[in-house]
């Protein structure tokens, strides 16, 4: 009983809040809230700067995505292997960025990637490079908090794929292994066939964490420079309790958008999976 | 015959090998070279290893080195003569001491909560049917993907009017409420699993609801109990958004990971008390994460094989 009462209340209470609140002009000190009706979603999605942070959180996650996943999933396929050594010590260093805290991570990140004096700078110029201020260039600064967040959740995908690939009983290597076939090909006629499945619920989970970026990014860009790393999270926040007079109506209504986004991007993965798991079943 | 073949057992090269050790030879032949391959990838590893957590290392190196070693650059991760004032300085002057206690307690009290939580939820789920269980389940999983960024407004605006914001209980409240479905769902599938006989022995016994559940049921599912036990306390004790919003007018309730973002913002200079400040934070769950790694690993992994 207790559970349903606070997950009514912190749960499905501010997801239907949200739909009242975006209704509605409020910034939050006064008990006064004027209906507006849909003004605030008018007000939202016609502003550019909203566009804008759709347009950074999608990137973010086309770059993210796809780097954990497959990078994860090579990764995985060599621990995975009992000819490896250290496989267990390696797992324990991958993953190590997983659990500390990302907001703290994110300041750290700030003093590594300094062009003045931080170790990245040192680095480059060991090769007599100038160094690049990547948190401060505009055009640089997204894919810098970008590949910080693969690097910092690596780790997960890559358990993600571990769990996948213990699914596969030794029995079936055993078996290729006498028939005679060899590494590639047992590779590529058992592991990745077996692994297919999984390929979607490890997609959904890892673009799915892509639109929890708010503590790196708050910590690391805070949105900055000149708004180039803004993802929706950070555009909420804004508006909501960063500005001198919060606008939560307009806030929440760029929230109820924003889980629609994270909706519509879950549901398409679905499908796009279920297509082609009848495709191959129409085939075989 | 005998001696010739033991000649050609120790020719190396692999064409004058006869044909009838085939099967035993190609295996001591190429096991050599495949282990040396594996090495390599190992060694490439390593390298890589040593990058991943570089960050961490440079981090430790800032925290025992002068102001001047840390301005100065460089890659050397030995600092001269390690200045233990860092810590000092960022447990009293920075606050890390009062920051790390309210971490400390929040967290506690969030994974109590949500262990006693879940696990009755995922009993009651997982064990009983009832009108609109099934419809209470599709409710949970359709609230999984749920981002904070939506949810933050109307759980500000609800503590508000419990007069919670601002408050330690509150900040509690906002993330041990906030859904753990997947905890709930992980204690499901487990409670589902365990044979029906025990709790009727246990009800013919006269044994009540609560007591079953206490007395059977909690303590069998324990495996399960350190898993969303020790997650919890990960996801609580590193998250940033809702303690940064109910802590904006009290910076007295601040977690350690709200409390560095303000100490950069106060003392922007001060790199090696930053870095001293970041290893408070972060050891005690790097530490509870090596000690405990295989829970870890099984309540990530345990989402992919649900």
């Amino acid at each position: 009983m207790p559970t349903f009462v606070l997950y009514g209340i912190y749960t499905i209470y501010p997801i239907v809040a949200s739909y009242w609140y975006s209704l509605v002009e409020w910034n939050g000190f006064s008990s006064e809230q004027t209906f507006v009706g849909i003004s605030n979603y008018q007000a939202v999605l016609v502003d550019p700067m909203f566009w804008s942070s759709v347009r950074i959180t999608l990137v973010f996650m086309l770059v993210v995505a796809p780097l954990r996943i497959f990078g994860a999933f090579v990764l995985a396929i060599l621990l995975n292997s009992p000819r490896m050594p250290f496989a267990r010590f390696f797992r324990t260093v991958y993953f190590l960025p997983v659990v500390t805290t990302t907001a703290i991570i994110g300041v750290v990140m700030r003093f590594v990637l300094d062009p003045g004096s931080g170790p990245l700078a040192a680095l480059f110029g060991v090769f007599d490079l100038p160094p690049v201020d990547l948190l401060g260039d505009s055009d640089t600064a997204l894919y810098a908090a970008a590949l910080t967040y693969v690097w910092k959740f690596f780790g997960i995908t890559m358990i993600y794929w571990l769990a996948a690939l213990q699914t596969i009983p030794q029995d079936v290597y055993d078996a290729a292994r006498i028939d005679g076939a060899g590494g590639v090909r047992i590779f590529r006629h058992i592991t990745l066939p077996m692994l297919l499945p999984f390929l979607l619920i490890i997609s959904v989970l890892t673009v799915e964490d892509c639109f929890h970026a708010f503590d790196l990014m708050q910590t690391m860009t805070a949105g900055g420079p000149f708004y180039s790393t803004e993802i929706i999270e950070i555009y909420i926040y804004r508006w909501a309790f960063a500005a001198s007079i919060p606008q939560l109506g307009f806030a929440s209504a760029a929230a109820v958008l924003f889980g629609l986004l994270v909706l519509v991007v879950v549901a398409f993965q679905a499908w796009a999976t279920f297509s082609s798991q009848r495709l191959q079943k129409g085939r075989a | 015959m005998s001696t010739l073949t033991a000649r050609h057992d120790a020719d190396p090269r692999p064409g004058t090998r006869p044909p009838d050790r085939e099967h035993g030879s190609p295996r001591g032949g190429r096991r050599h070279p495949r282990r040396r391959g594996w090495w390599v990838f190992a060694v490439v590893l390593a390298v890589c290893a040593f990058l991943w957590v570089f960050p961490f290392l440079w981090m430790v190196s800032a925290s025992l080195k002068t102001s001047g070693e840390v301005f100065a650059g460089g890659l050397n991760l030995v600092p001269e003569a390690p200045q233990w004032e860092n810590y000092v300085r960022a447990w009293t002057t920075g606050q890390f001491g009062h920051y790390l206690s309210n971490t400390v307690i929040v967290t506690v009290a969030v994974t109590l909560i949500v262990v006693v939580r879940c696990a009755l939820a995922g009993y009651v789920v997982g064990r009983y049917r009832f009108p609109g269980s099934r419809l209470i389940i599709g409710i949970f999983v359709a609230t999984l993907f749920v981002p904070t960024g939506y949810t933050i407004i109307p759980i500000v605006k609800v503590s508000m009017q419990l007069g919670l914001l601002n408050s330690l209980t509150g900040m509690i409240m906002a993330m041990a409420g906030a859904s753990n479905v997947a905890a709930i769902l992980i204690y499901a599938g487990y409670f589902r699993k365990l044979p029906a006989d025990l709790e009727e022995a246990a009800i013919v016994d006269g044994a009540g609801f609560l007591r079953v559940f206490l007395r059977i049921m909690l303590p069998l599912s324990m495996p399960v109990t350190a898993t969303v036990g020790i997650l919890t306390f990960l996801t609580t004790w590193n998250a940033f958004f809702l303690p940064l919003v109910f802590s904006f007018s009290n910076p007295g309730l601040r977690t350690v990971s709200v409390g560095m973002q303000a100490f950069v913002g106060e003392n922007s200079t001060d790199w090696p008390g930053m870095a001293a400040a970041g290893v408070i934070s972060i050891l005690p769950v790097v530490v509870l994460f090596v000690f405990m790694q295989k829970y870890f690993v099984e309540g990530i992994a345990g989402a992919v094989k649900s």
